[in-house]
């Protein structure tokens, strides 16, 4: 077997000082939550750890996961996409073509059984699986095979993770996340549309160090990125507390950086880190830049709009329904109801005290007179 | 004067515990519902200042947790009294298992909801259908205390709140936990309407005392219905 050169050999190579790369080891250290003496295990695991083989898949999606990934804030990070993780086919950033391709993944599986990470982007059509092949071969044919022998599967995005915008009702396609699809291997949601590039690189930096996957919560996301709520790590927060809200985009709470919980923010029903890491260098994200989250690293969250409305609507019941809508109209039937009964109930009343013979009266009588 | 003179009997039906539970139960639901409806909607009572100087939301949302607790733990009081309390109280009252039950469910639909024929129904506790539909609630209570605490537990430390971390996964996600958590507040407003004019119907037309049965405990039931009552009480306790 050739011999897989280290991510430090390769950034070495690259003329990147060690200043640098420790630099880097000390940023993903900080990211992954780790104590300090976690950064000695990365530096040590970047050092002498052979690169590790990942298939790269895109199955229906925008490749803005790719896209993220490689905007990464530190630019070792975009290294690692393109060096450390030997991206042996991702057929967004790989030279290969064709018949090349196909047996660069091929021939990691041959290689790496049991030692490569399948990394997806993307959801599988179940429905008809012909709306989504590659090499005549379809997606869930594809990812099943690649699955079989590989160490653990990372689901990039929402896409991977959800179905994202493909699962969303009606689902023509019968879209299904990763973790639907296959079993028995272990399954990284790296949730988000697309996820946080600093969080992607986490992820990977962790499987490199540790080798094995990171812990993870409820829904499968990494605990060290998605335990907390955009929400409760919002720097706006305090103004939620205060009641201060943005009523329209163009008012005084607005202008003021006032809670935007009224214009349909979904930070109180979202898990990421875009209120710590944030976004293009921790510059920004989008709250931030005055717009609502709209939840992109939840399941569902196309269907749980409208975007700018803090209740979703109600499926089956028109476009603009709400629960809170259909419970006022549900109020108001119960009031109608209530009141016709209320009618019958008072002539029923009547009728029960006109029949009772008018006996107290007469003795009420006698003992006046 | 109308008067009439008919045998009755006073019965002890809603023991203290089962009374403070109603009262209780009754200030949790308005309270959660009103500052439920005010976090899902709140209304913008202050402008034009700064967040250092407020912190009204935030007070909702702390008696909406703490009316939470309360709603919670006088639930599993009322649960744990089904298998303590009175005839009345116990849980066999609320599913629908025997015949009778079922009998009766279709005569108080028959007599109470749609009028249709006119005879006096005489259930000394809840009458059959109310029993059921109390059941509803119970089931309805029970999805509420695990959507809500579901919701509560991410921002949470303590132990019991922990113990329902696992709705959220369950259901897919923080998003539709708090759409079914919305739409059972619904559901709670409806059942607080319908009951509280049921109870001035059941007042209105049998004139049992119904409404201060819940604060004194006891009704007025005709000797016949009391009578026959303990007959079918003594009939199953033998068999």
């Amino acid at each position: 077997m050739e011999k897989r050169s280290s991510f430090y050999e390769e950034v070495q190579r690259k003329g990147i000082p060690r200043r640098d790369f420790l630099k880097f080891c000390t940023t993903m250290a900080a990211f992954l939550g780790l104590e300090a003496s976690g950064v000695g295990q990365i530096v040590k695991a970047l050092e002498t750890k052979p690169r590790l083989p990942v298939i790269w898949f895109h199955f229906q999606e925008c490749t803005c996961c790719s896209e993220s990934f490689i905007r990464a804030s530190h630019p070792l990070v975009a290294d690692i996409v393109l060096n450390k993780i030997s991206l042996d086919y991702q057929e967004t950033l790989m030279a290969a073509s064709g018949v090349q391709a196909e047996d660069a993944y091929k021939a990691v599986m041959a290689k790496y059984p049991g030692e490569y990470i399948v990394m997806v982007e993307g959801s599988i059509p179940t429905g008809n699986e012909a709306y989504c092949c590659i090499g005549g071969r379809s997606a869930l044919q594809i990812l099943e095979e690649a699955v079989k022998n590989c160490m653990a599967v990372v689901a990039w995005g929402n896409c991977a993770s959800a179905g994202c915008v493909q699962a969303a009702s009606p689902n023509p396609t019968g879209a299904q996340p990763v973790h639907k699809v296959i079993s028995g291997k272990p399954v990284v949601n790296v949730q988000g549309c697309p996820p946080i590039a600093d969080v992607m690189a986490g992820v990977v930096v962790h499987l490199l160090t540790f080798g094995r996957i990171p812990q993870l919560d409820g829904l499968n996301r990494p605990k060290a990125f998605y335990s907390r709520r955009v929400h409760d790590t919002c720097y706006r927060r305090a103004n939620f507390d205060a009641g201060l809200f943005v009523e329209s985009f163009d008012d005084e709470g607005a202008k003021r950086g006032y809670c935007l919980y009224k214009m349909g923010c979904k930070g109180p029903v979202t898990y990421n880190s875009c209120g710590i890491i944030k976004w293009n260098d921790s510059v920004s994200y989008p709250i931030q830049s005055g717009h609502p989250c709209i939840g992109c690293s939840e399941a569902g969250f196309w269907d749980n709009g409208p975007f700018y409305q803090h209740l979703p609507k109600v499926a089956g019941f028109g476009i603009e329904s709400t629960a809170d809508k259909i419970g006022l109209g549900l109020g108001v039937a119960t009031a109608i109801g209530m009141a016709g009964h209320a009618i019958v109930t008072n002539i029923r009343k009547n009728k029960e005290i006109n029949n009772e013979p008018e006996t107290g009266s007469t003795v009420e009588t006698t003992k006046e007179a | 004067m109308k008067s009439r003179s008919i045998p009755l009997r006073e019965v002890y039906v809603w023991e203290m515990p089962v009374r403070i539970y109603h009262w209780i139960n009754a200030l949790c639901i308005v309270t959660l519902s009103i500052t439920g409806y005010m976090i899902g909607d709140p209304l913008s009572i202050t402008k034009g200042t700064e967040a250092y100087f407020n912190f009204w939301f935030g007070n909702v949302r702390f008696i909406h947790f703490v009316a939470a607790f309360l709603f919670f733990f006088n639930f599993v009081f009322r649960t744990y009294w089904g298998f303590s309390g009175n005839e009345f109280s116990r849980w066999y009252n609320f599913i629908p298992l025997k015949r009778s039950q079922w009998l009766e469910i279709l005569d108080v639909i028959k007599v109470d909801v749609l009028q249709v024929t006119h005879k006096k129904i005489n259930s000394i506790g809840h009458n059959s259908l109310a029993s059921f539909v109390y059941f509803i609630t119970f089931l309805i209570f029970l999805l509420q205390c695990l959507t809500g605490f579901g919701m509560y537990s991410a921002m949470s430390t303590s132990a019991l709140p922990k113990l329902f971390a696992w709705v959220v996964p369950f259901l897919g996600g923080d998003m539709a936990v708090r759409q079914l958590h919305h739409i059972l507040m619904w559901g709670f407003i409806l059942f607080a309407i319908v009951h509280m004019y049921l109870v001035f119907y059941h007042d209105y037309i049998e004139r049992t005392g119904v409404t201060s049965s819940m604060i004194g405990g006891w009704k007025f039931i005709e000797e016949d219905a009391v009578i026959e009552h303990d007959k079918e009480a003594a009939k199953s306790h033998n068999t």
